[in-house]
Formats: structure tokens, C-alpha cells, sequence
């Protein structure tokens, strides 16, 4: 069964549903709320799989259904859905880790009182991502993009008793909101130059040869084609929602929210949004590449992006406390090793990652939500510790999400995406120092995520909370099993010797022997040599003789300490950005009040006084010249003002109901009156 | 019926939970709530008459767009008194502010 592009539609439109009952759901129809979000994910599943079938059926064919939205004098606004291998993955992936996160989030709040607002959340959380993947205009994916950040801000700040969490929801919010102002602008200027936002319409779409060959001919300002020009500013939208370099601060923060919500944006949605927006518009982004001339390629800046992102997030993470916070910068650095994928000329080995990244990180987050679940909320690795007797399927599971994370050979399927997006960068012509970050990256990937699994399970236990955990229920723990399946399996759909994610996602056909696998095999032995480095130092530092003591300093603090405190405080960006560009809008503000206050505000002043000089004035000629028999109409004056200022009872309601029943009165003069 | 009728049915129902809203609302935020609610049922009217009242004209649209923006200005406005307020009394009750009376 396929699902043809015209009903695509549907795939956002049931979580969409969920979440209108949701919001309609009194807080103590839990059941009811729940119900409708499982039911809504599930049906778009299906669905998702129907359009994948269909998508796989024809890999090289965009098949769209556009329709006109309004057309407003000349102009003709058109949107519409687009089915193709890319959409098709992602939507299934989507779905599938968003049904396994709502399954875990009915154990892991069960017992919030906000339960129906929760699921509600949720539920527009996937409808966004949905829609934003089966959008063919860049309109229509922007107003999803919208919504993604709108969802994510309700739900990071979903706890928003907590100053923190309601801090970190606007934090989000913002620092995503100057990305995408870029983004807008990019969509601007692709409509004014292209006159089409929608992505393929039969050869006159803005992905389409015809529209790019024409925007690439034309220089903008720097020398720059319009294309890399416009590809750039569709970037900044992706670097804010992807937690991109320079603007990854809001993505730790996020962790403020209940954890599946953390494991939901930095797995399925939100962070991936970024990544398949360039994977998306990818034409767009590389339609300069044949020109010699242009001082920048669009994916130039790409690769760097996300290496340095890589290479930052590797870095601080190696530091952090808060088990959420380990997760959330290896997000950050994986989401730079998608962009440097992005950036280095395959998109292919982006979207495999990205695959196999949401569900390694889905089950990384979900085990993290279930350790903090089980010990009442503790979140701090010093504080847990000697977990795995207690935690048996929760270790097992987070285990396996760890290797998968740092790239052990062959068997987890990071290790295959991870090696397909480092073979593109030794390939890439124009730099080498993308590889060389993301081999970094590599070693520390492996050494902190030891760290984490050895201060969380090995040892004994450190607290009150972590000697009395206990197993999380079935709801949380078949859904960790799911993903770690997923995590293992999926890395065999695209290894080297049969690329069949690959050659479905480009369309192009499936050449598979085992002599690829051994395809530049010096580079795989070097990771491979890597990451056994990474995992050997993380356990001579940390497994061999766990921690016993929750205050005692961290192996590499007791060495370095203030290098270790830096990385702690995430290398300072936040103090950074207060001392820069907070203080700078907090100066210009303050200019502005002082505008408002001394020169606006004096010149009304000054008017107000000549204003007063001439009442003065007045007065006195009135009061010397023409008081007389003006007094005696006055005073009957006065006395009509009283009865009349006796209805100004200064009750904004009262006012409003005398128009409303004013307003009923006329509706019903013109209705029966037939007042012609 | 047709769907210029169903538009006009909704956009009446939209008005008229604007006006119990605004009606009976103390919170001076929910009032303003309720007010946008009716503002949007007229925009919606506008929007059906365009669309199912034939003729090309953009008027309709144009009209909503300005009340639109009309309407956001009205929203920061309306805000702007409601901190002032606040700050004033330490509350935001329409009952309450009626310093105005005659």
C-alpha cells in the first residue's frame, strides 16, 4: 500500500488532531489526552510507511501535489506536499522515535498534574516536525518551522514554576529566533529573485536547474553568486534551530524540560529540523560550486560550522556534571559532525547519521530519564552511581546507546555513519581540517561517554536516592529495548558494502560488494584505533576505580583544575554573549530611554510650557476682561457636566455593555426593521 | 448552506465568545483576550467576502491586513496599560480601576 503525495497531508494532520482534543481535554482526562496522542503518532506511522513504500518505489522522483493557497492581484501563492525518499525516511523515523518517546512519557509522567497539557504539547511537537518535513515550499516549511519552536518553547518550559526552566524556554525561543530572522530573509529574497518558494513544480521550482542556473549567474554585494548568498542566510536559520556554533547556548539549557521532551527535541525534532533543511535545499546550496570565481561557496562555511561545533561540544561535554548536560553537548557535537557531512558534499552521509543519531540519542535520553526517574529526580553523575544491579535493562539499553554513540566497530550502527561522514571529509578537497576535528571529536566522544556510563552505573552508590532506585515500569523499558534494537540494526542499512540507505535516499542505484567495505580502510582502522583510545582512557581514568565519595574532585579537576572549571562553565559562551551583545542591546536601550526622556521628552516640555504661558495669559485676560455674565452660563454648564459625569462610572465594564446592548438593539433594528 | 454562510455562522460564534469574554472577564488580560477574538471574527468576514463575494479585488485582504497590524498595535498598547497598572495597584482587576469616575 502507498500513500500517493496528495494525502500527505494527513501524516501532520493526526498528531495535529491529537493535540486539538488534547487541548480541549479537561486536566483529569488523562487517559482521554494520551489516548488521542498514541493514536494520532501511531496512524501517522502507518501512514509514514505507506509513503516511504511509495517513495522507494521511484528513489529518483520528487512527487509533489501543489495547490494555490491565495492569489492577491498578479501574484499566486502556491503550496504543496512533497513525497521522495528524504521525506520518507525522515517521516518514519519521526514517528517512530515520537511513539516510543509519547509510550515512555506515560510512565515517566504519570505523575504530573499536567498530564493532558503534556501530551497536547506533544502532540503539536511531532504535527510541526511532520509538517515541516512533507512541506514542498520553503513558505510552508518556514510556518512549521515556527510552530517546531513554539512547541519546543512550551514544552522546555513546561516545569515554568521553575524560574530556570521558564528562562531556558525563552532562552530557546530567542537565540532560535535570530537564526530565524535569516531565514526569513533568505525566503525574501529567494521569492523576489525566483518568484516561487515552492521546492519543484515540473521545472519551474525554486530546487529546480532552471531557477538555480539563473540565480546562480547573478553577483551580489561581496562578489558573492545569489545563490551562496541566499543559501548562507537559509544556513543561519539551521544554525539556530541545530544549535550550531555560534548559536548552540540554548540547547543545553533545554534541558530544563521533563527529560522524553529533551529526548524528543535533541533525537526526532527541533536539532533535526536544521539539518534537513540543508539537506532539503541542498541543490540551492551547491549551485555554486561550479563557479571558480566566487570568493566563498555556501558550503564552505557549512563544513567549518559544523566542525568547530563538533569540536566544541566534544569538548565541553568532557566537563559536565548533569547527566542531561553530557547528552546535550554530544548532541551539539553530532549535530556539527551532520553539518560538516552537509558542508563537505554529502548530504547522503548527513541524513544516514541523523538517522541513526535519533536513535541512539532517543534511547541515550530515555535510559537518562529513566535513571533520574528511578532516583528521584538526581541528575548529577557524582551523586548516582552504582546503578547497574538495580537498573538492569536501563544499563543494558544505555550501554548500548553509549557504543553506539562513540562509534564502536562494526556492530552499532554510529560507528557506520559516523565512518561514512569522515570518509566525505578525507575526500574533500578543500581543507583538511574538518577531518582532523572530527577525528578529535572522535576520541573525545568515546572518552566522555565511558566517563558517563561509568560514574552513573559502576561503583557504589553515592546518595540516598541512588541506593534506593529502582527498575523503572514496562512503559519505560520496552521502549528503551525498541531503540536500542533500532540502534544496533539500523547501521547495517547503509555500511559500505551494501549502501542501500544511500543509494535510495540519492536515487542513484544500489552497487554492493563486500570489496567497499574495505574502501579506504586505513581511515576506519585510524577511528577504530581512535575510539578504542577514547573508551581505554575513559575507563583507566574513571571505570577501573569508580568514584567513592560524591564530593571528591574528578580525575581530570585533581589535574587540571581551572582548564576543567573553564569547560565546566561551557568555555564562558554565556558570559560571553552577557558581556557582548547583551550589554550592547541593554546600551542601546538605555540610549533610547535617554532620548525619550531628555530630548523628546524636552521638547514636549517646552511645548507644554509655552502651551501653560499662553493658558496663563488667557486666564488673565479672562478673568480681568470676561468673567461677568459668562459665570452665570457656566454654572448651569457645570450642572449639566455633574448629571452627565454621573454615567462616566469609570467601570470599563459598564461602558462595554452599553455599546454591546447598543450594538444588539441596532443588530436587531436592521434584521427586523428591514432599515433600507 | 453555503460556505459563505458556514464562514459568516463561524465568524458570528467567534464574535460572539469575544464579547461574553470581554463582557465578563475582570482580568484586564482576558479582556483584551476577548477583544482580539472580535476583531478576528470581523477580520474573518472580511476574508469571506472576499473570497466567496466574487469580483478580483484585493480589498478584502488588504483591509485585514491593515486591521491586523491595527490590531497588533492595539495589543501593545492595551499591555503597555495593563504593566502600568499593575505596577500602580498590584493588580490587574477592571473593577478595580476606576479612577476615571465622574
Amino acid at each position: 500500500m502507498t500513500l500517493p503525495a496528495q494525502y500527505l497531508w494527513l501524516i501532520p494532520a493526526l498528531p495535529l488532531l491529537a493535540a486539538a482534543i488534547g487541548a480541549l481535554t479537561p486536566r483529569r482526562g488523562r487517559a482521554l489526552a494520551a489516548g488521542a496522542a498514541l493514536a494520532g503518532m501511531g496512524g501517522s506511522f502507518l501512514l509514514s510507511c505507506a509513503a516511504l513504500a511509495g517513495a522507494l518505489a521511484a528513489p529518483a522522483e520528487h512527487q509533489v501535489a501543489n495547490f494555490t493557497w491565495f492569489g492577491l492581484g498578479d501574484g499566486v501563492m502556491r503550496l504543496g506536499w512533497l513525497l521522495d525518499p528524504l521525506t520518507g525516511f525522515m517521516c518514519v523515523m519521526v514517528t517512530f522515535v515520537g511513539l516510543l518517546i509519547f509510550i515512555f512519557s506515560t510512565g515517566y509522567m504519570k505523575e504530573d498534574e499536567n498530564f493532558a497539557r503534556f501530551f497536547c504539547f506533544l502532540s503539536l511537537f511531532a504535527a510541526a516536525m511532520l509538517g515541516l518535513l512533507v512541506a514542498n515550499s520553503l513558505l510552508l516549511l518556514f510556518v512549521c518551522w515556527e510552530l517546531v519552536g513554539l512547541a519546543s518553547y512550551l514544552l522546555i518550559g513546561f516545569w515554568f514554576h521553575k524560574p530556570s526552566a521558564a528562562a531556558a524556554a525563552k532562552k530557546a525561543f530567542i537565540t532560535t529566533r535570530i537564526g530565524d530572522l535569516g531565514f526569513l530573509l533568505g525566503i525574501l529574497w529567494l521569492q523576489h529573485d525566483a518568484n516561487t518558494l515552492l521546492f519543484f513544480d515540473g521545472g519551474r521550482g525554486c530546487l529546480e536547474p532552471a531557477v538555480l542556473s539563473q540565480l546562480a549567474l547573478h553577483v551580489t554585494a561581496g562578489g558573492l553568486a545569489v545563490s551562496t548568498a541566499i543559501g548562507l542566510l537559509l544556513f543561519c536559520g539551521a544554525v539556530g534551530k541545530s544549535g550550531q556554533f555560534p548559536l548552540h547556548v540554548w540547547l543545553p539549557d533545554a534541558m530544563e524540560g521533563p527529560t522524553p521532551v529533551s529526548a524528543l527535541i535533541h533525537a526526532a525534532t527541533m536539532v533535526a529540523a536544521g539539518v534537513f533543511l540543508v539537506a532539503r535545499v541542498y541543490p540551492l546550496m551547491t549551485a555554486d560550486q561550479a563557479l571558480a570565481h566566487i570568493p566563498l561557496h555556501a558550503l564552505t562555511v557549512v563544513a567549518f560550522i559544523g566542525a568547530i561545533t563538533a569540536l566544541l561540544g566534544a569538548v565541553i561535554a568532557v566537563a559536565q556534571n548533569d547527566i542531561k548536560r553530557v547528552l546535550a553537548f554530544s548532541t551539539v557535537s553530532q549535530l556539527g559532525y551532520m553539518m560538516l557531512a552537509l558542508g563537505v558534499g554529502s548530504w547522503v552521509a548527513a541524513i544516514f547519521h541523523l538517522l541513526t543519531h535519533a536513535f541512539f540519542k532517543a534511547l541515550l535520553f530515555l535510559g537518562a530519564g529513566s535513571v533520574i526517574h528511578a532516583a528521584h529526580h538526581e541528575q548529577d553523575i557524582r551523586q548516582l552511581g552504582g546503578l547497574r544491579p538495580k537498573l538492569k535493562v536501563t544499563f543494558a539499553t544505555f550501554a548500548i546507546g553509549m557504543m553506539a554513540l562513540s562509534g564502536v566497530p562494526f556492530l552499532f550502527s554510529g560507528f557506520w555513519s559516523k565512518e561514512a561522514i569522515l570518509h566525505a571529509a578525507h575526500e574533500w578537497e578543500v581543507s583538511s581540517l574538518p577531518l582532523y576535528a572530527g577525528l578529535i571529536a572522535v576520541v573525545l566522544t568515546a572518552f566522555y561517554m565511558t566517563r558517563l556510563l561509568a560514574e552513573t552505573f559502576l561503583g557504589a552508590p553515592r546518595s540516598e536516592h541512588a541506593a534506593h532506585a529502582h527498575e523503572s515500569p514496562a512503559t519505560m523499558t520496552v521502549p528503551l529495548v525498541l531503540l536500542a534494537l533500532g540502534s544496533v540494526l539500523l547501521g547495517f542499512a547503509g555500511t559500505p558494502a551494501c549502501p542501500w540507505l544511500q543509494a535510495r535516499l540519492s536515487g542513484t542505484p544500489l552497487h554492493s560488494s563486500m570489496e567497499h567495505l574495505f574502501e579506504g580502510g586505513g581511515l576506519m582502522l585510524l577511528s577504530i584505533v581512535l575510539v578504542g583510545a577514547g573508551l581505554g582512557l575513559g575507563w583507566t581514568i574513571y571505570g577501573r576505580r569508580p568514584r567513592t565519595d560524591a564530593t571528591a574532585a574528578d580525575p581530570l579537576e585533581a589535574a587540571a583544575p581551572r582548564t576543567f572549571a573553564f569547560l565546566g562553565a561551557r568555555l564562558k559562551f554565556d558570559e560571553l554573549y552577557a558581556a557582548t551583545v547583551f550589554r550592547l542591546s541593554a546600551g542601546l536601550a538605555t540610549l533610547a530611554a535617554f532620548f525619550d526622556r531628555w530630548v523628546w521628552g524636552g521638547a514636549v516640555t517646552v511645548l507644554a510650557r509655552l502651551g501653560e504661558f499662553g493658558g496663563g495669559a488667557n486666564r488673565d485676560f479672562d478673568e480681568e476682561g470676561l468673567n461677568g455674565g459668562f459665570d452665570t452660563v457656566s454654572e448651569s454648564l457645570r450642572g449639566a457636566g455633574q448629571r452627565y459625569s454621573r454615567a462616566q462610572t469609570g467601570r470599563a465594564h459598564g461602558y462595554m455593555r452599553t455599546v454591546a446592548i447598543a450594538f444588539a438593539i441596532l443588530a436587531l433594528l436592521l434584521v427586523w426593521g428591514g432599515a433600507r | 448552506m453555503s460556505p459563505l454562510h458556514l464562514c459568516l455562522l463561524l465568524s458570528s460564534g467567534l464574535f460572539c465568545i469575544g464579547l461574553a469574554a470581554a463582557l465578563t472577564r475582570g482580568n484586564a488580560i482576558l479582556v483584551l483576550l476577548g477583544i482580539e477574538l472580535m476583531l478576528n471574527a470581523a477580520n474573518l468576514n472580511f476574508i469571506a467576502f472576499w473570497r466567496f463575494g466574487g469580483g478580483p479585488a484585493a480589498t478584502g485582504v488588504v483591509f485585514v491586513l491593515f486591521s491586523i497590524a491595527v490590531a497588533a498595535a492595539e495589543a501593545a498598547v492595551g499591555l503597555a496599560l495593563v504593566i502600568a497598572v499593575y505596577r500602580h495597584r498590584k493588580n490587574i482587576r477592571l473593577q478595580e480601576v476606576n479612577s476615571l469616575r465622574g
